[in-house]
């Protein structure tokens, strides 16, 4: 069963993964993006992430996408022009791409052999209660410089997209 | 024990959906696209994060993957405001053609 689930959603994830990349309308890109980010959220449920599932669904695939939708949308974006590449690009390229994804499946499979099989329900420390308290004892003072980061970004982006710069 | 799947084989998930991500960011043209490679590549490193924490029985990856999120977050909302500011510039989305500082 927990095989069956990883498969299809590990298939899912990588065909809208390929379907970011190969497609050429940026709001195409950006749905399939979405079907990537539903995807891995199902997958973290399945190692026992509940929390950071969630988080997934609302932070990325709702207000992380809905940005970048909207911005797709406000600036009109049409398809992307076809430009010849570099012929060093088209030669090597894919089988570049290839080599680097053997090497780290080769590297993941010599340094965790198959050992530990993943079950669902069998890691519980996801849950909202434990994230909680490792943030706001352990992890205090990186929460607290995430608080100001955001603050500086959200004045950034103001200050960005204000209409006279 | 042996019917869920290994956990090396979410680890080259994790590796095939990085090098999309990679493979996004070198390929396409768009400013927009390019961003969302970006996203990708920061999404399977969560996915690494989270399967080397149910590894260890730890809660500390799921921490880390929480703080990606916000980050990312953050990056998006000033990643696009300047996407949006240089749109207003220069009336382009192409990034080959965002070029006065390379000469």
């Amino acid at each position: 069963m927990d095989v069956i689930l990883f498969l299809i959603f590990a298939i899912i994830a990588v065909v809208c993964a390929v379907n970011v990349v190969v497609q050429t309308h940026p709001i195409s890109s950006a749905i399939s993006l979405i079907g990537v980010m539903g995807s891995l959220a199902v997958l973290y449920l399945l190692l026992g992430a509940e929390f950071l599932a969630m988080a997934q669904i609302i932070v990325y695939a709702g207000a992380v996408m809905v940005l970048f939708i909207f911005v797709i949308m406000l600036l009109n974006a049409g398809t992307e022009a076809k430009r010849g590449r570099s012929l060093t690009a088209q030669l090597l390229g894919l089988p570049l791409l290839i080599a680097f994804l053997a090497l780290a499946s080769y590297f993941s499979q010599r340094f965790y052999p198959g050992g530990a099989a993943v079950h669902f329900g069998a890691f519980k420390g996801g849950t909202a209660q434990n994230i909680g308290m490792a943030l706001f004892t352990q992890y205090l003072l990186p929460f607290e410089v995430t608080s100001a980061l955001i603050l500086i970004a959200i004045v950034g982006a103001v200050v960005l997209a204000r209409k006279e710069l | 024990m042996t019917s869920g799947p290994p956990l090396a084989w979410y680890l080259i998930l994790s590796a095939v959906l990085f090098a999309l991500g990679v493979a996004g960011f070198l390929f396409r043209k768009s400013i927009i696209t390019i961003f969302m490679s970006i996203e990708l590549m920061l999404n399977a490193v969560n996915l690494s994060f989270v399967a080397f924490s149910y590894q260890l029985k730890q809660v500390n990856g799921h921490i880390f993957a929480f703080f990606v999120m916000v980050v990312a977050a953050a990056e998006a909302a000033v990643g696009l405001a300047i996407i949006l500011t240089v749109f207003k510039n220069r009336e382009t989305l192409n990034v080959d053609q965002v070029n006065s500082m390379k000469y």
